[in-house]
Formats: structure tokens, C-alpha cells, sequence
């Protein structure tokens, strides 16, 4: 039988690489209690922490890549221990540091974002040509709000139909935005929490300059992810942004009386809160008030709703690039708990969420019992 | 005047100063400094060899004039004024620079250090140069003490000094005293009936010739200062005449209106007419103007109609009374935490999920279920859950740990044990039994087929996923020691909430000038040396008001609150400081600013003079008058312009 001895260097340079919070847990066991990882499998998340206040990981361990940064057991923890940054360093020690690989299809992702500027490979030039036919003008001097969509968004003929509804509805709200030109790159989210925090810093850097060039000071974003990115990653290296979520801009804008719905849109629709900007930053509200200014349309909540709502699987971290087994999905748990309620649609105000609940409806087979929406296409419904 | 002639003294306090500031250095620059005969070093000033070398320079050299440059002047300035006073000097003729906590300990610089030290023992000979000496003032001490709180803590403290032959005055808001205490079933870990052993003492509170208790009072107003304090105490009207009731509690089998009981946190009713428990003392009933038929609509009167001497009497009004004491103890004890916030434990939705205080009431043989542990439909459980932590050890409700949880869980685990045949679990983070007794506790419970489970709870939930688990209450977390997720299906779920501090803490502590620390709890002068005195002299703390504890540590920190409180009383007199603001009634032009900064309420304004004084027992020397008075009429003795002035100049050298 042979003794475990603490490594202290694996330790020492977790903590170097921005895993402080390991020093702070006390073992416990809550994060375990309530990390969703644990109703598809076995994950003692609290024995992973440990391991690294030994320094004993493995860094070949699938385990590193499991957190989806849905912050469930933050919010729990009694020592407000930050565990995605934790799992962040390992990443870093992993990426940066060479301890180890990456999942195949989160390298692949990280290549294409490092060489062409957004995780799907495409060609930087047509960054914009969702908004080809829109109408859309480009950000200048001087326009209020830059507009910035999820390079996911912006990419995937799937899902492009969020931009198309939230174009339509700011215009009929007359916001004052502009995109920007296809010099800028993703906000890279997935890249800087998946480890990659050089290419990171490039990635931040120049869309900064991009913006300081425009003149921009208020940014909004359909991405739940690009908002966690502007507002507290990118005042790290000196970005200074005014960053708003479309639904509090219009939830804003219906406050002030300055966009009403007059469509009756006759629907019973149940919401999903997205952990980026919910759990994490508290935004529950907002699309609650978007989704009951439209007339006819009943919502009803979900079991474990707000604060307790279940991830829907990533999302962040860069759990959309890696590969999740069938029967260890959080969506396909989460669909059942829509489903529970009644309610035709789902609504949804993240790329991710609707990627995985697209999905789940489709290998689960419930496309006739159920639809996956955007806050944004209800809510388009509902102008004329 | 005498020329000054300055000793100056730098101490070495070990390595904590001399460590960092090169100690020889400054020696020789203070030799060189004006006025200065002699400058020396020692390790420890404060110590017998280091205080004969003060007084025998004074002796020797005629020193009339001492600074002493080690630690702060709030560890041992009374000491070295003591020492200068020995040897014959007036005690304000001593200075003190602080070049440990203003110096060496806050820099790891050697020479920044050395500097700085240079500065401060300049801008104390500077300063010392110009002291004056002064008098201290001495005021007689009230003998007698209010105690405000009726627990344990306040009955302990109040029965000590009765029994040394004192006066005390009892203040308690609640129509009884026993606080929490009699509320509990039995005490750990003896496993004493908490009743059997605090009635007794009740009893004798009761009927001490010594303590005049006043119950359903609060106190309203503090002035004064130690030695002399005045106390204005509001009596609620219990409309019941204390003078002819018997406690025969014939009013409260008649009368007809129920309300939720307070001492049984809500699980039983009580009556509109009530006592809280059968042995309160007094044993006298108060009358509830919210549940009471008479006051709500004018009818009823049962009680009057049966009350044989005729002490109910609805017109009573509540009273003001003054008393004259020389100290006070604050024994105000603490809340139970309510753990509704924590959704995920069910508290408030899932019936059958009680607090530890609630179980108490129900393990209580006068309790809500007269001593049977079952649940809310009457039946037996057959298996109990005790959660720890619950509000403790937490930085979303309260860091700190309470302490006498642990304690209480396993407590229950034996009582359920001895009434009951279920199952017991516990879920632990740690373990802490610390007292006298306690581990050998924790080992006899061991022995009584209770399980164990590490970890803290993720959710309790009545969501079952299989057919054991209908209808029961489901612990679920991860159990670290076995590093997998446990499903606990249980009949009741027991929290171990955290002892707060009191919701009106905030409201006591400005009351009587004390602090509460960041945790809501009364702060003592000091946390190892002195914990149950505050900043404020004349006032104590002791017992939960003072942080969670049990209760030998409550009733030991009772004791020493009487102790200190019977040695002023003992003493007779107090000293006051010196250094007060004294008012030149020529300069004065009565335009009375000074008078409403005062925080301490220490400035009249004299009608008849057209002139503003201070009561020198009051002023604590703030300054604050000092710098407000727009004629510059105030001096601060002590701390005069002069004083502060050269100082400064010193500092800047």
C-alpha cells in the first residue's frame, strides 16, 4: 500500500495560476451536495479540492473540464470559496503551463479562435453578414450602443434568428445602436475560463483597441457569456464599459413606457434563467417583466427557478466545445422539469442554453410537446 | 517655574522593538535632544528592574520629567504613571511614545523604522516639556448595580452581589425571569434538569431581601458616569397589581382567549391572561392588550370577575421609575437565529423540520407535546436527522461558530434515544467538544447507536425518487468521509441553529455606550484579559450578549462581572481622569455650540452666568468642544495648543 505524500509544487503553482480560493474551503461537502454534475454521475467535487490543496491532481483528469461555472456551489459555500477559479487554474496549468491536454474538441476550438478569431472556424470577414439584409448600420462616433452578438450567434444559420428579432425589436424601441466592423474578435469567454489565458489577453486587446478607435462606452450583448466577459474580465486589463443584457435594456426601455406589445402572443411559456447572469450577477427579473408585458402570454415558473435554477449544461468554461455523453445532459433533466409545467414553450435568452435545450428536444423526441425560444422571438411576436 | 529636566527611557520590549528599530541609535540622538539629562535603553521598561531605573534617576539625577518610548500608552501608561508617582513626581509630568504599534511593528524597514522611532521620541520630549502637573479627582460609588437581563447571567451576577450585601436592580423585558436557560430540557453534559437547577435560583432572585426585580421593564435612559449613573426604567403595565396577587392563577383558567405562546416559540397557546411558564417569578400574570377581548373590544372581564383579590385592574398605567446606581452589568443574552432564509432545508415549508430550540420546547415535559418527541400529526418518528451548523460557521448568515451546538446535538440524540426507539444521524463538519465533561460526552453517545455522517447538508427535500423514501423527509449531501452523495431519508429533521446577537443589540449598545463588534455581539476591553469589562467604566458584560457560550462559561463570566463590580463597590471611590476640557468663563460667549457636540452630554449651559461648563466627572477629554469653540475659550488640560503644538514641531524634526 503506498503513502500519498503533498506535492507541494502542484499546489504552489495552482495557486500561482489564480487558485487561491483552494486555501479557503474547510471540506465541508455542501459544493458536492449541490453540484448538478452529481445527478448524472458520481463527481466528489470537495475530494477534488482537496487534491489540489495536496497538490495530488492528475492533470490528465477528465474530472478538470466537468465545471460549467454555474456557481451553485458558490453561492452555497460557507466560505465563499470560488471553485471556478480554481478550476480555471488547473486549466491554465494545463494550457499554459503544458501539464496536460485539453478535450480534442476544445483544442480544435481554441485553434480556430487563436487563428480566425471565433471557435466555429468560419471566415472573420463574414462576421457580420447576418445583418447583410436588416438595415443594421455599423457603429461610429457617436451612436449610443455598440452591439455586439455572440460569434455563435453570428455563425450558425441555426440560431441566427435571436439577432434577426433583436435587430427588429430595437429598432421598433429606437435604440441607438451600431455593430461593429468584422475587425473584432470573440469575446473570448470559453478560451480564457477553458485555461487559454494568453490567447485570452490577445483576443481582449484587440477589441479594445476596435473599441477605443469607435469611441465606444456602452455596450450591449445578446450573450450572457460576452456580458460576464466585458463587464468583470476585460476592466482587468483597463477596459472601462457601460455592458447591458438586451432583456435589461428592454426591460428598461417597457419601464419607460417607450416599448409596449400589442400583439396578444397566446402562449403558456415557462423560463429558464441562464447562471451566467442570473445566480452569478442576479438578473431574474428582467426577463420576467419582458416576458409579462406581452400580452396573452402566461408564465408559469419551473421548479428550482432563480437562484436555484439547474444549468443547463454550458455553456461557460467551454462546455459547448467538449463533448457531453447521452444520459449525463443537465438539459435533458431540465426539458423534464419544462415539460412538468405545461408549458408549450421554453424560453431562453442564452445561444448555449438554446444550442443544448435544441438538442435535448430533438434526441429526446419531444418536438411536438414542446418549443425552445428566445425571449427575443416571443417578444418580437408581440410587435406588430 | 522649574526648568525641565527630562529622562527619556527606550525600551527594547524583547525583539519586538529592538528587532526592527535600531534602539542604541535612538538613544544617542535623544541624548542630543533639548532638555534631556539622561537617555537610556533597557529590554523591558515595563518590568520591575526597568521601572527602578526610572525612579532612580528621579532620585538621583532630580529628574522632573519622564518619557518613556516602548509600547502603546493603552497597555502601560497607568503603569508607568504609577512608577514616576512613586518616586515622587506628579503623575501628568510622564509621556509616552509609541514606537512599537506606531513603528516597529508596522514595517519590516529597518531604517524607516529607526527614522520614525527618531520623530516620535522628539515629539515626546518636545511635548513633556510643556506638561503641567494635575490633579485626579475622586467621586464616591454608588453601592448599589443594575443588572439589565433576567437569565442566567443576570441572576448569577445579581445573587453574588445581594449575598456580599448590595443592592441590585433586576431589569428584565420579558414577564418572568429564566431567559433561554429555563426554556431548555436538560443541560449538557450532566444532563441536569435545566429547571431543577435555575428555579432555585429564580426563587431566591425572587425573594432576595437585596434585589428589587422588575419584570415586563426595560430600561429608557442612561446618564452619568461611573460610580453615579442615573437609570430612568419604564414598567410596563401588566394590569395586574403585583402587591395583591397571589399567583393562585385562577384568571388564566377562566379566560377565554388564546394566543400563539411565545415560551413554546409558537407550538402551544397560551392564555390573553398568561404567565409564560407555571414557575415564573414573579409569579404574577400580565394581561396581553392584543389577544385580550377587554382591550380588543371592550367585553369579557372574566378574570376580574373571578380574581379574589381583586388585583386585576385594567386602568394600570405604565410606570417611570429612577434609580441611583454606581455600575452596570449588561446580561442581555441572544436570539436563536431563524433559518427560513435557507430555503433548501425547508424550514417553514416541510413540516417536521423544527430548530434546535423548538426541540427543546418538545423533549420539555411541560412543553407543547408534554415531553413526547413526535411529529406534527402526533406519531412517533422513527428516525431523526441533526443537522449542524445551521446559520454557523458561514459567511452567507453569521462566521462565526456558536459554539454549543455540537454539544446540544449530541444532548439530543440521547434524549431521543431515552424516549424514543429511532434512529439517530448526525451531520457534522467538525466535532467540537471542548469543555470540561464534553469529549467523554461525545464518547458515552457514541456507544448509543447514533450514526455519524461528515458533511454538511446540500438539501432536505420530500421529493422521493423511490419507494422507501415516500413520504419521509430526505437529507441529501455528500458524506466526505466516504466521498460519495448519501440519501438519508428521515421522519424529522432537527436544525442546529446559530445563537445570535439580540435584535435590539444595536439600540442596548448606544444606551450604554458600548460597541458591538462586527459580529452583533457587545465588545470587552479585551478578548483574553479582560472580557467581561468594556470601554465604557461602570458598565460590564457577561454571558451571550458577550459572544455564544454554555452555560458554565456564562455563569463564570457572571461571577466575574460581580466580582469587578464588588471590588468598586468595595473601593468606595473612584479616580477620575485628569486630562478633561476645562471652560475659561472669561473668554466664553455663550453662543453654546459646544453644548450639543458634546457626545457625552458633559456641557450645560449656566443660565444665570450666560456662560457654558463642563462637568469634569463627565468629560472624557474627546476634544471635539475644544476644536468647535469659536473663541477658543476651551483648554483641553493635558493636551493644550502648547502641548500639542510642540509636538509637532517634534514629529517634524
Amino acid at each position: 500500500m503506498e503513502a500519498l505524500v503533498p506535492l507541494k509544487e502542484t499546489s504552489d503553482i495552482i495557486l500561482e495560476e489564480g487558485g487561491n480560493p483552494l486555501e479557503l474551503c474547510y471540506q465541508c461537502g455542501l459544493c458536492t451536495g449541490v453540484c448538478p454534475w452529481n445527478l448524472v454521475r458520481d463527481f466528489p467535487l470537495r475530494k477534488l479540492i482537496h487534491k489540489t490543496q495536496m497538490g495530488l491532481i492528475d492533470f490528465e483528469d477528465e474530472d478538470l473540464w466537468r465545471c460549467t461555472n454555474c456557481y451553485a456551489c458558490v453561492k452555497r459555500c460557507p466560505r465563499g470559496v470560488e471553485v471556478p477559479h480554481i478550476m480555471r487554474a488547473m486549466r491554465r496549468v494545463i494550457m499554459e503551463v503544458g501539464a496536460g491536454k485539453a478535450p480534442e474538441s476544445f483544442r480544435i476550438t481554441v485553434k480556430n479562435i487563436a487563428s480566425v478569431g471565433n471557435p466555429l472556424g468560419e471566415p472573420p470577414e463574414k462576421r457580420m453578414d447576418w445583418a447583410k439584409f436588416l438595415g443594421v448600420k455599423t457603429f461610429a462616433k457617436g451612436t449610443e450602443f455598440l452591439y455586439f452578438p455572440c460569434c455563435y450567434q453570428a455563425y450558425d444559420l441555426g440560431i441566427q434568428r435571436v439577432l434577426r428579432a433583436s435587430v427588429y425589436i430595437m429598432n421598433k424601441a429606437n435604440v441607438d445602436f451600431g455593430i461593429p466592423d468584422s475587425r473584432v474578435v470573440c469575446c473570448g469567454e470559453s478560451a480564457r475560463n477553458g485555461g487559454a489565458e494568453s490567447l485570452w489577453h490577445n483576443l481582449a486587446q484587440t477589441n479594445m483597441k476596435v473599441f477605443a478607435e469607435l469611441g465606444v462606452k456602452k455596450i450591449v450583448v445578446t450573450s450572457p457569456h460576452c456580458y460576464l466577459a466585458f463587464k468583470n474580465d476585460y476592466p482587468e486589463l483597463g477596459g472601462n464599459f457601460e455592458v447591458v443584457h438586451i432583456l435589461q435594456l428592454l426591460a428598461g426601455l417597457i419601464k419607460e413606457g417607450k416599448l409596449k406589445f400589442t400583439k396578444p402572443v397566446n402562449k403558456k411559456v415557462t423560463l429558464h434563467d441562464t447562471c451566467c447572469v442570473g445566480r452569478r450577477e442576479g438578473m431574474y427579473d428582467e426577463p420576467r417583466l419582458v416576458l409579462n408585458s406581452i400580452p396573452g402570454l402566461e408564465l408559469v415558473e419551473m421548479r428550482d427557478s432563480r437562484e436555484y435554477s439547474l444549468c443547463c449544461g454550458g455553456g461557460c468554461m467551454g462546455r459547448i466545445w467538449m463533448e457531453t455523453k447521452k444520459g449525463e445532459r443537465f438539459s435533458d433533466i431540465r426539458l423534464g422539469q419544462a415539460l412538468e409545467t405545461g408549458a408549450s414553450n421554453l424560453a431562453i435568452y442564452c445561444p448555449y442554453c438554446m444550442l443544448n435545450f435544441d438538442d435535448t428536444v430533438l434526441v429526446m423526441d419531444k418536438s411536438g410537446e414542446i418549443e425552445i425560444k428566445d425571449v427575443l422571438e416571443l417578444a418580437s411576436e408581440a410587435l406588430e | 517655574m522649574v526648568k525641565p529636566k527630562i529622562g527619556v527611557y527606550i525600551c527594547h520590549c524583547g525583539s519586538n522593538i529592538a528587532g526592527t528599530v535600531d534602539v542604541p541609535q535612538v538613544v544617542e540622538f535623544a541624548k542630543g535632544l533639548p532638555a534631556v539629562a539622561v537617555a537610556r535603553e533597557y529590554k523591558f521598561m515595563c518590568s520591575d528592574p526597568g521601572q527602578s531605573m526610572i525612579k532612580d534617576d528621579i532620585k538621583n539625577l532630580k529628574l522632573n520629567r519622564v518619557v518613556v518610548a516602548s509600547c502603546s500608552p493603552l497597555l502601560h501608561e497607568p503603569t508607568f504613571r504609577r512608577a514616576v508617582q512613586e518616586a515622587g513626581i506628579n503623575p501628568y509630568l510622564f509621556e509616552m511614545a509609541n514606537i512599537r504599534e506606531h513603528c516597529s511593528w508596522t514595517t519590516e524597514d529597518h531604517g524607516e523604522a529607526t527614522e520614525k522611532a527618531k520623530a516620535l521620541v522628539s515629539a515626546a520630549v518636545k511635548r513633556v516639556y510643556h506638561h503641567q502637573p494635575l490633579e485626579t479627582r475622586e467621586v464616591p460609588v454608588n453601592p448599589n448595580t443594575l443588572i439589565v437581563g433576567g437569565g442566567i447571567a443576570g441572576i448569577q451576577a445579581a445573587l453574588e452581589i445581594a449575598d456580599a450585601g448590595h443592592k441590585v436592580y433586576l431589569v428584565e423585558k420579558d414577564p418572568s425571569i429564566g431567559g433561554h436557560m429555563i426554556q431548555f430540557d436538560k443541560t449538557f453534559p450532566t444532563l441536569d434538569c435545566s429547571a431543577c437547577i435555575l428555579t432555585p435560583k429564580m426563587t431566591s432572585v425572587g425573594s432576595h431581601p437585596n434585589i428589587e426585580l422588575m419584570t415586563y421593564s426595560k430600561v429608557e435612559e442612561i446618564a452619568g458616569f461611573i460610580g453615579n449613573f442615573k437609570a430612568k426604567i419604564q414598567k410596563k403595565a401588566r394590569f395586574v397589581d403585583e402587591s395583591k396577587c397571589n399567583g393562585c392563577g385562577v384568571c388564566m383558567e377562566k379566560c377565554p382567549w388564546k394566543a400563539d405562546s411565545e415560551f413554546d416559540l409558537g407550538l402551544s397557546q397560551r392564555k390573553a391572561i398568561y404567565t409564560p411558564f407555571a414557575q415564573a417569578v414573579p409569579n404574577v400574570p400580565v394581561i396581553d392588550k392584543e389577544s385580550c377581548a377587554y382591550f380588543l373590544k371592550g367585553k369579557c372581564r372574566a378574570c376580574e370577575k373571578f380574581c379574589e383579590r381583586e388585583a386585576i385592574d385594567f386602568e394600570q398605567q405604565d410606570k417611570t421609575v429612577e434609580i441611583d446606581v454606581g455600575n452596570i452589568i449588561i446580561a442581555t443574552g441572544y436570539d436563536p437565529f431563524d433559518p427560513t432564509p435557507i430555503a433548501k432545508y425547508g424550514y417553514g415549508k416541510l413540516p417536521n423540520v423544527v430548530t434546535g430550540l423548538e426541540f427543546e420546547r418538545i423533549c420539555n415535559s411541560v412543553g407543547p407535546t408534554g415531553g413526547k418527541i413526535v411529529l406534527k400529526d402526533g406519531s412517533e418518528p422513527k428516525s431523526i436527522a441533526i443537522i449542524h451548523c445551521v446559520g454557523s460557521r458561514d459567511e452567507n448568515y453569521h462566521e462565526y461558530c456558536s459554539r454549543v451546538c455540537c454539544m446540544y446535538a449530541l444532548k439530543y440524540s440521547h434524549l431521543i434515544k431515552e424516549k424514543t426507539k429511532a434512529d439517530v444521524y448526525q451531520m457534522y463538519i467538525d466535532m467540537r467538544c471542548f469543555g470540561k465533561g464534553y469529549e467523554e460526552f461525545y464518547k458515552r453517545l457514541s456507544k448509543e447507536g447514533v450514526t455519524f455522517i461528515r458533511g454538511k447538508p446540500a438539501e432536505v427535500t420530500d421529493r422521493a425518487i423511490n419507494d422507501e423514501e415516500k413520504g419521509k423527509l430526505i437529507v441529501v449531501g455528500e458524506d466526505s468521509l466516504l466521498g460519495t452523495i448519501v440519501r438519508v431519508p428521515v421522519d424529522m429533521v432537527i436544525l442546529c441553529i446559530a445563537l445570535e446577537a439580540r435584535a435590539d443589540a444595536k439600540n442596548v449598545a448606544q444606551l450604554f455606550s458600548i460597541s458591538q463588534g462586527a459580529d452583533g455581539f457587545f465588545i470587552e476591553r479585551h478578548p483574553k484579559l479582560d472580557p467581561v469589562a468594556t470601554m465604557t467604566e461602570g458598565v460590564f458584560i457577561a454571558g451571550c450578549c458577550q459572544g455564544p457560550k454554555d452555560i458554565p462559561d456564562t455563569v463564570a463570566q457572571a461571577s466575574a462581572a460581580a466580582t469587578r463590580v464588588l471590588a468598586l463597590i468595595n473601593k468606595g471611590k473612584v479616580e477620575l481622569e485628569a486630562a478633561v476640557a476645562v471652560i475659561d468663563e472669561e473668554k466664553c460667549s455663550g453662543c453654546r455650540i459646544c453644548n450639543l457636540l458634546c457626545p457625552y452630554n458633559a456641557i450645560s449651559f449656566i443660565e444665570e452666568d450666560e456662560v457654558s461648563r463642563i462637568n469634569e466627572a463627565l468629560c472624557k477629554g474627546c476634544g471635539t468642544c475644544v476644536a468647535a469653540c469659536p473663541s477658543a475659550a476651551i483648554t483641553h488640560k493635558h493636551f493644550t495648543t502648547e502641548e500639542i503644538m510642540a509636538e509637532i514641531e517634534g514629529v517634524l524634526v
